[in-house]
């Protein structure tokens, strides 16, 4: 008992030559069928190459258009051929002439005995499967398609459309289930002449005649009906790009084929003479009897599918520029903005970078420069610590600097001094955690020793620009996690909101703060705020702080401020 | 291409297309006069044609080359190229342009674009050996992996990318005049396209169009500009002399005067070449599906 090629020829005779002759090496009877496209001359002179080999035979032939039902007509036809003229076949294989064998010959036969009633057909029923492209699946079976798809596009969509529209609905033979999968298949004698000889067959016909891409359909569900056993996956190798078109092996797949321990591959690239030397030449060392095992393949070409459509999150570059607001992330990795928090606390960078292990930043938008954590001037990917250049494209920097630090949380401070060209930016960006502390810019004007006519004429512009930001992040377009107390909340209780960004951050386990940073001295802040009303200018931000006593110096350590599940 | 006076990487260059496949080469030389044009007609693949006019009134070359792909490209895959650029794709080692420009086209893509990216040496410019022949990559290994900037451009829907180590070294105080880097210089022509401006745009917009969003990595590639080999010194000071580069050539006089004190380029944050799949990595360029 053997296995019998049927091979669908369009192009690259030279290399379907070559494959031709390793199957009939290998015991394998071939019957070819040559597209009516290829030159006559051309095909002569193939069908004379193969003419020393009695075990080639060439089939009755077609014009093959994807798609139609041409490709299912010359299947059929040497598949008829091949029942017909070699008794011996069990299995027949159906392969084109791209297809390349992976194995020995002998492993598939072998394995293929092994198993002498099981059909190796990829068969789903449409709704369980999301592999077409283009929204044509069910329909596929019940509208009618006269017009080529390849050809005649205007007329095929405005057909499709015209039936829909109008309800046209063809009837699928009774006892019919459609199916779909992969054309390449690999079926036993008995299903294949069942479905040859079927006393139905006429009306099958018929009826795929007018079925889309019918050689994905045809044998996937007439094999339903009178197999024993099927094996829903084809033994053929073939991976799809997004568009659903084949992906192509080069030579620098020879490892991954290798090691794929599949039977047949395709499409194979036809200069790709390093993998038909390899695969092609003589077997050599002892046989395995390894199963098919295409998982590490198909991952790798599902990564290459999700990287064309999804594309990287936060990159920016000449073939990556997605729209605004259409981005697959705006960044490349999650950060934190902290707003107030280095004015209310005397160490707070230092302990912020303890606790978490982050990179933690001063103002990365300071009007002078970015500053850097630990005063670097340049950052990872060379980023310069400029303000005119960041100044230039300030969304790029920051793109820039959280794609170039991949792998290491980034922390900055950001407050009413700063660039704010970058608010809308970051409020919409659900990486950013921000957290603001409302009226905070005021602690160093108290401290200053300026003039309190020129700290009132400061105050009011720091609270109109801190003002607008908080629209900004109260905007139902804000996707960022964003956090506001106002000043006077907040150094009221500031363990819990502390606790609260650390365990979103991340980095640490959840325990609870062992070391709590130092909140500065605000004692007569409240008369400072009430000079500033009394001037005239209303600071509203802070919240409502007495006048006469400064907040709690340090937080009640007997409290528990978080509680641990 | 156009070259003037390019005898020192020529060798290399034709070495390094014909490994990619290149079937033949159409080249301006403009008045070259170090021996370029003896070594071009030697070459059996290569078309010559000599020019002794004005680079710049024929807006940097792009008149000459666009009449010869006018007449000699249409329907066929064109590569526009400098003499100091060497094109990196995904799996360049392994598959020739054939194999990339037959996958691009099953896309239903007729572009391939591109970031030029500077290369320089690990010590002050102009301090090194190179030989004629020798892989330019042996002298300058290192560049910046960012920071790059991209924005659209009207009226002709360009991208426009700048940044890179030239930025940080010669135009950190005027970021507006740092140099443009994304280039399309693989397109399978048809005689009614036009370069815009070198090859960083061309006409129709829907050439610049290609790389669009909204979010997918779009194949692309990284040109490895080797302009900072040893001999730069030296062109430096000729150019400025020449003045044929660039619109406004008096606003180059300080990057020129700023090469002729050979400094240095590198930095504890220049990265050193690795590959294609480096540049991949790092975001300079994407295989775009292809595996």
């Amino acid at each position: 008992m053997t296995v019998g090629i049927v091979m669908l020829v369009h192009t690259a005779l030279d290399r379907a030559e070559q494959a031709a002759r390793f199957w009939a090496m290998g015991g394998c009877p071939v019957v070819i069928h040559v597209d009516v496209n290829v030159p006559k001359k051309k095909y002569v002179a193939f069908a004379k190459a193969l003419s020393d080999v009695p075990t080639i035979k060439f089939s009755k032939r077609f014009r093959c258009e994807w798609g139609t039902w041409s490709i299912v007509a010359a299947s059929q036809a040497a598949s008829e051929l091949m029942l017909n003229e070699f008794a011996d076949v069990r299995h027949v294989y159906l392969a084109s002439g791209s297809c390349l064998p992976l194995r020995p010959v002998e492993e598939l036969v072998d394995y293929l005995a092994a198993r002498p009633r099981t059909d190796f057909i990829e068969s789903a029923t449409t709704a369980d499967v999301p592999w077409t492209v283009g929204g044509l699946d069910h329909e596929r079976f019940t509208l009618r398609f006269p017009f080529s798809w390849k050809r005649q596009r205007i007329l095929f969509d405005k057909y499709v459309e015209l039936q829909r529209r109008l309800g046209l609905k063809r009837k699928i033979p009774a006892g019919l289930v459609p199916h779909m999968g992969s054309q390449w298949w690999c079926l036993t004698r008995q299903t294949l002449s069942a479905i040859l000889q079927g006393p139905d067959r006429k009306e099958y016909d018929a009826y795929f005649k007018q079925v889309w891409i019918p050689d994905e359909s045809y044998y996937q569900t007439l094999a339903r009906q009178y197999a024993i056993e099927i094996e829903s996956r084809s033994l053929t190798l073939s991976k799809f790009d997004f568009q659903g078109k084949p992906h192509i092996f080069y030579d620098d797949h020879l490892q991954l084929l290798r090691r794929s321990d599949c039977f047949v591959a395709r499409k194979i690239w036809p200069h790709a003479n390093r993998l038909y030397d390899a695969f092609l030449t003589d077997p050599a060392g002892a046989m395995k009897r390894t199963e098919p095992n295409p998982g590490k393949i198909d991952r790798i070409f599902a990564k290459a599918v999700e990287r064309r459509t999804r594309g990287r999150p936060g990159l920016y570059m000449q073939s990556r520029f997605p729209n605004e607001d259409w981005e697959n992330g705006v960044t490349a990795a999650p950060y934190s903005v902290f707003q107030g928090f280095t004015e209310i606390f005397e160490n707070f960078e230092p302990w912020l970078a303890k606790a978490t292990g982050a990179r933690v930043h001063g103002h990365l938008f300071h009007p002078d420069r970015a500053e850097f954590a630990e005063g670097q001037a340049t950052l990872n990917g060379a980023l310069s610590n400029s303000a005119k250049t960041r100044d230039y494209n300030p969304n790029s920097f920051l793109a820039n600097l959280i794609w170039n630090t991949r792998g290491e949380r980034q922390c900055f401070q950001f407050g009413p001094g700063d660039n704010q060209d970058i608010n809308w930016r970051v409020a919409k960006d659900p990486n950013a955690q921000i957290s603001v502390i409302s009226g905070a810019w005021s602690v160093p004007l108290f401290r200053s020793n300026m003039n309190f006519m020129d700290i009132r004429k400061e105050a009011a512009r720091l609270q109109k620009i801190e003002s607008d930001h908080l629209n900004v992040l109260r905007s139902p377009y804000a996707k960022a996690r964003i956090r506001v107390w106002t000043m006077a909340e907040f150094v009221e209780a500031p363990m819990e909101p502390l606790q609260g960004i650390l365990d979103e951050i991340g980095l640490t386990h959840t325990r609870r703060l062992s070391e709590v940073p130092k909140l500065a001295n605000l004692t007569g802040f409240g008369q400072f705020l009430q000079n500033l009303k009394n001037q005239g200018m209303h600071p509203y931000l802070m919240g409502d702080f007495p006048v006469a006593l400064g907040p709690k110096p340090a937080p009640d350590p007997a409290r528990k401020p978080y509680l641990v599940r | 291409m156009t070259l003037r006076n390019e005898l020192q990487r020529l060798p290399h260059f034709f070495e390094y297309y014909r490994a990619l496949g290149v079937s033949h080469f159409l080249v301006i030389d403009n008045h070259s006069d170090d021996g370029t044009a003896d070594f071009l007609a030697d070459q059996p693949d290569t078309s010559v044609w000599w020019t002794p006019s004005s680079y710049r009134a024929a807006r940097f070359g792009v008149d000459w080359m666009t009449w010869l792909q006018m007449r000699y490209c249409s329907g066929l895959w064109s590569l526009m190229l400098d003499a100091d650029e060497l094109l990196v794709y995904a799996h360049h080692e392994t598959r020739s342009l054939a194999e990339l420009t037959q996958w691009l086209e099953a896309q239903g893509r007729s572009v391939f674009g591109t970031m030029m990216l500077d290369l320089y040496p690990r010590q002050p410019l102009g301090h090194q050996e190179y030989n004629i022949g020798e892989d330019p990559l042996h002298c300058v290994q290192w560049f910046d992996s960012g920071p790059y900037r991209a924005q659209r451009q009207l009226p002709v829907h360009n991208l426009w990318v700048q940044g890179g180590v030239r930025e940080r070294v010669f135009f950190q105080n005027a970021p507006q005049r740092s140099p443009t880097l994304n280039k399309i210089p693989l397109i399978k022509w048809h005689h009614s396209f036009a370069y815009l401006n070198s090859c960083h745009s061309a006409l129709p917009p829907r050439l610049n169009r290609e790389f669009d969003g909204p979010g997918s990595d779009m194949p692309s590639g990284v040109l490895l500009h080797t302009k900072f080999l040893p001999d730069i010194v030296e062109k430096a000071r000729e150019d400025r002399s020449r003045q044929q580069h660039f619109a406004e050539p008096n606003a180059m006089l300080g990057y020129y005067d700023a090469i002729l004190d050979h400094p240095c380029m590198w930095t504890p944050e220049s990265v050193k070449y690795e590959g294609w799949q480096q540049l991949e990595a790092l975001g300079l360029m994407s295989s775009g599906g292809w595996k």
